[in-house]
């Protein structure tokens, strides 16, 4: 009865990771200072980390929230604040004549061709998955590690790599150039 | 009583616009990249939503990597932009035009 | 016989190549007896079929060669024919080329091009007999266009004088004109009959409708007014005698001017089915006598005396064969090739005595320093005036009877051209060989000398031929003579009104009559002045303004045209459509240069409408 109690209708869970997904993207594209958007940004990861709950993909809300939210926006603040660009941007002036008036066409056209299709096609087409089946609560972690370690091994590994890539490559982006002197300080 | 799936995947395709939106509409730099990332995540929820009605793990399985992957692209493009900013003071795509024809 | 047609054709092939690869290595003399040599032997040759022939049972021979042509319905053999005509035509055409190869060796000594003068004059005898041999139009033809192009060969011989070079180009140009007609002849024949060989069209002749008929005929007439210089092709020939004396008694006296003639007589058949056609014909030889003999009155030049003679004779010869006279037409050439080549070959000794002088109002009185080629050219004089016994009168004669039994207007003409021929030739003489010395000048105060007997010989050879020449087809002796010889091969013409013997004794005084008349005229006014305004009008002498009146008519407008071609249409319409094309791929180049602007937002923009055309399409397809 606790339970029950505490059982959220989804519906009300629907609405809320709704609501922050919307207001937090709005308010990403919308405020002129960085900082600004970028606190809109984790609103909006956050809100999405909830539908991720309400859809059953605990281990996936979670690493949202500790990869997305937090590592990618804190990098974000970091570039943010070393570059010192928190000043304000001039958003009312657009200087490529007709960009935001074709951007709005093209985006409404997308999304409304999009949710159009779907809803022709029933929304939800495909097979149920006989192969690897869903399932709701701890098991779920058991599920995605299962098929990340033996179905899809080989995109882990590769997706190592290419960490360790996009680490060194960033070290190297990001490193001043180095002055001769330096170099014939032999030990 | 269940939310149908074709909700979450109308919110997912509203995210992905105001993405898209945003993308095609400011001028710095970083908030182009926060653009990116929503339109990512719209993706995200749109995987998962088929996942949870087509039953299948593989649909968490994508996601998954593409969360390593947008890590990834967000490390190597703060880097982009920190090395190409460094030598001006201004984070506007708009002066990069050099390669205009 | 076979064997004997073959080598008559293919010896002075022979001669040129062995002087084309062996040349280098040969002297004047070996060149010279090579070349004559192969003449000589073409001549015995023809002697010896035309004996064969005879004894022949059929009258036509043809010898196949090889198979040349051989596509769909057209079969063109390279094959020869020997009948009547062409061994007539061998005859003579191979005899006088003898001679004047014999000629041209002691002519053109010393000169530096001694050897090519040889190469194309043995060129020149076998393309001549090859279209006289050939048993189709096609082979003819290949002998038509190489007798043209050895002719322009040796009239611009001397091609580093300006007047050659141009005389060879309007001599080439002014054939190739008339070769159209005989290629559209060639056309119509085959598109109807189906065939090119002589003795096939002939056979078929009788399906051809009149008005095909005498378009053939109109054709052919075009072709052979360009080869044998009459109106309106006719200007080339005066030009043409910028060529080596030797060429002019060759080929514009005796043989190429003749194809014109050979080639009307040998489509008689179709002749004779188009009745407007040789009227054409006929019309056109009569003028073009009478216009020649004009303008041989009023000429300084001796060459250019002989040579309008020429066209004039030519003239008789073409009206014969309008009016179906074929054999007399043939009679005609034969004894205007004796005595033609005897004056231009007497010029040329006059000539090469007076140092390479050819203007008569620089001669005068070399009678006595000429005592071979005085007398020859003297019977040549009698010949060409129709003076009786010699072979002229009963040729010229034998035309102008045929003339008057089939039309009378013509007939006149003729009779008043003859005049005018006795006319101007007794001038020529006079001036020439009587008078006064009014060369001494030209030769330095040296007596002229008689040319060597290279030269001479034959002079005398065809100052005999004149002579006897008559004997060929005396009036009295049809059946035995040439016009009975000749007659299978012509098709068949309404006889006129035939002239009873009575009449035909008439029309020979008459014709003596002309000639004395002309010959007395000359000699009176001529006798004791070397030039004069009354008698030598400058309207004759520009050969009536002809010349002046094609530049007007086609020289400068085709001129114009082509500057305009020139100055307009190759640089804007040519070049102006490449550049143009060159231009407007850069300006179309510079314009979408525009769209790569550099904004990676522009580009951003850019993928995001194409997604969405993307999808507005396969909402539209699937809804």
């Amino acid at each position: 009865m606790i339970a029950a109690a505490y059982a959220v209708p989804s519906i009300l869970v629907f609405v809320t990771s709704a609501l922050l997904i919307v207001v937090g993207a709005i308010g990403v594209i919308a405020v002129k200072n960085p900082v600004h958007a970028a606190l809109c940004l984790i609103m909006t990861l956050f809100g999405v980390a909830v539908a991720f709950v309400a859809q059953s993909a605990d281990f996936l809300a979670a690493v949202q929230i500790i990869v997305y939210a937090g590592a990618i926006v804190v990098l974000f603040l970091f570039v943010i604040m070393f570059l010192g660009v928190d000043r304000r941007e001039h958003v009312n002036f657009e200087p490529l004549v007709g960009q935001r008036a074709f951007a709005g066409v093209g985006v409404v056209l997308t999304i409304g061709g999009l949710v159009t299709l779907m809803a022709r096609s029933h929304w939800v087409t495909g097979a149920v998955s006989v192969t690897t089946p869903l399932s709701s609560g701890n098991a779920n972690v058991k599920e995605l590690g299962d098929a990340v370690f033996t179905t899809y091994l080989f995109a882990f590994e590769a997706t190592a790599a290419l960490l360790i890539i996009a680490v060194v490559g960033a070290v190297l982006l990001a490193r001043r150039e180095r002055s001769v002197q330096s170099e014939e300080v032999a030990p | 009583m269940n939310v149908p799936a074709a909700w979450y995947l109308v919110l997912a395709a509203v995210l992905f616009g105001i993405g898209a939106f945003g993308f095609l509409t400011r001028r710095s730099a970083l908030i182009m990249f926060m653009c990116v990332e929503l339109m990512l995540n719209a993706v995200n929820l749109t995987f998962v939503t088929f996942s949870r009605t087509l039953s299948d793990i593989s649909g968490q399985a994508i996601v998954f990597f593409v969360m390593v992957v947008a890590a990834a692209e967000v490390t190597v493009g703060l880097g982009i932009v920190v090395s190409v900013f460094r030598r001006r003071s201004s984070t506007s795509v708009d002066e990069l035009s050099e390669l205009k024809g | 016989m076979a064997l004997a047609v073959t080598l008559i054709l293919l010896l002075p092939m022979g001669g040129f190549l062995v002087v084309l690869l062996n040349g280098r290595y040969m002297n004047e003399r070996q060149i010279g007896w090579v070349g004559t040599g192969a003449v000589v032997g073409s001549f015995a040759l023809s002697v010896v079929s035309f004996f064969l022939l005879l004894s022949h049972s059929s009258r036509e021979v043809t010898v196949n060669l090889f198979t040349w042509i051989d596509v769909g319905t057209l079969h063109v053999p390279a094959a020869l024919l020997l009948d009547p005509l062409s061994i007539t035509m061998c005859l003579f055409v191979t005899g006088i080329s003898a001679l004047i190869h014999l000629y041209s060796t002691a002519y053109m000594h010393g000169e530096k091009d001694f050897k090519k003068f040889f190469l194309y004059l043995n060129l020149f005898v076998f393309s001549m007999l090859l279209l006289v041999l050939g048993n189709n139009l096609v082979l003819t033809f290949v002998g038509w266009e190489g007798v043209g192009l050895c002719s322009y060969w040796l009239v611009s011989f001397y091609f580093d004088r300006d007047a050659a070079a141009s005389a060879g180009k309007k001599a080439f140009i002014y054939n190739r004109v008339g070769d159209v007609g005989m290629l559209i002849a060639m056309f119509l024949l085959f598109s109807h009959v189906h065939t090119l060989t002589y003795l096939s069209i002939f056979s078929k002749a009788g399906t051809l409708s009149p008005t095909i008929a005498t378009l053939v005929v109109l054709a052919l007439l075009l072709g052979a007014t360009g080869k044998s210089a009459q109106i309106p092709l006719f200007n080339w020939l005066p030009d043409a005698m910028e060529g080596p004396t030797p060429v002019s008694a060759l080929i514009h006296a005796a043989t190429m001017v003749t194809a014109g003639v050979y080639l009307l007589v040998r489509m008689s058949p179709v002749l004779a089915l188009s009745s407007s056609g040789r009227m054409t014909i006929a019309i056109i030889g009569g003028v073009t006598a009478f216009v020649a003999a004009t303008i041989a009155t009023s000429q300084k030049d001796i060459k250019k005396v002989l040579a309008f003679s020429t066209v004039s004779q030519i003239g008789y010869m073409v009206l014969a064969v309008g009016v179906g006279a074929y054999a007399a037409a043939i009679f005609l050439m034969i004894s205007h090739a004796f005595f033609k080549a005897l004056l231009f070959l007497g010029s040329g000794s006059v000539i090469h005595s007076l140092n390479g002088e050819q203007d008569m109002r620089k001669m005068g009185a070399l009678a006595k320093y000429l005592p071979l080629t005085f007398p020859t050219f003297l019977i040549g004089w009698l010949t060409i005036s129709g003076i009786p016994p010699f072979a002229g009168f009963w040729s010229k004669g034998d035309v102008l009877t045929n003339v008057f039994e089939h039309n009378k207007p013509l007939w006149v003409l003729g009779v008043v051209t003859a005049i005018l021929t006795a006319y101007y030739m007794t001038r020529l003489f006079v001036l020439t060989f009587r008078g006064n010395e009014r060369f001494r000048d030209e030769t330095q105060g040296h007596d002229p000398h008689e040319s060597p007997w290279a030269m001479t010989m034959p002079l005398v050879v065809l100052a005999s031929l004149s002579v006897i020449g008559g004997i060929l087809d005396l009036p009295w002796i049809h059946h035995d003579s040439l016009g009975g010889f000749l007659s299978p091969t012509f098709g068949f013409v309404a006889a006129g009104t035939h002239a009873g013997t009575l009449a035909q004794y008439g029309l020979a005084a008459v014709d003596v009559a002309a000639a004395v008349f002309g010959l007395m005229a000359g000699f009176t006014i001529w006798r004791n002045i070397t030039s004069s305004t009354k008698y030598e009008s400058p309207f004759l002498e520009h050969v009536w303004h002809w010349d002046d009146f094609y530049d007007a008519t086609i020289g400068r407008p085709l001129t114009q045209a082509a500057q305009f071609g020139e100055d307009f249409v190759e640089p804007k319409v040519i070049d102006g459509a490449i550049t143009g094309l060159a231009v407007s791929v850069r300006r179309s180049g510079e314009g979408l240069r525009k769209v790569q602007s550099g904004f990676v937002r522009h580009y951003a923009l850019a993928t995001v409408l194409g997604v969405a055309v993307i999808i507005v399409y396969l909402v539209a397809r699937v809804g």
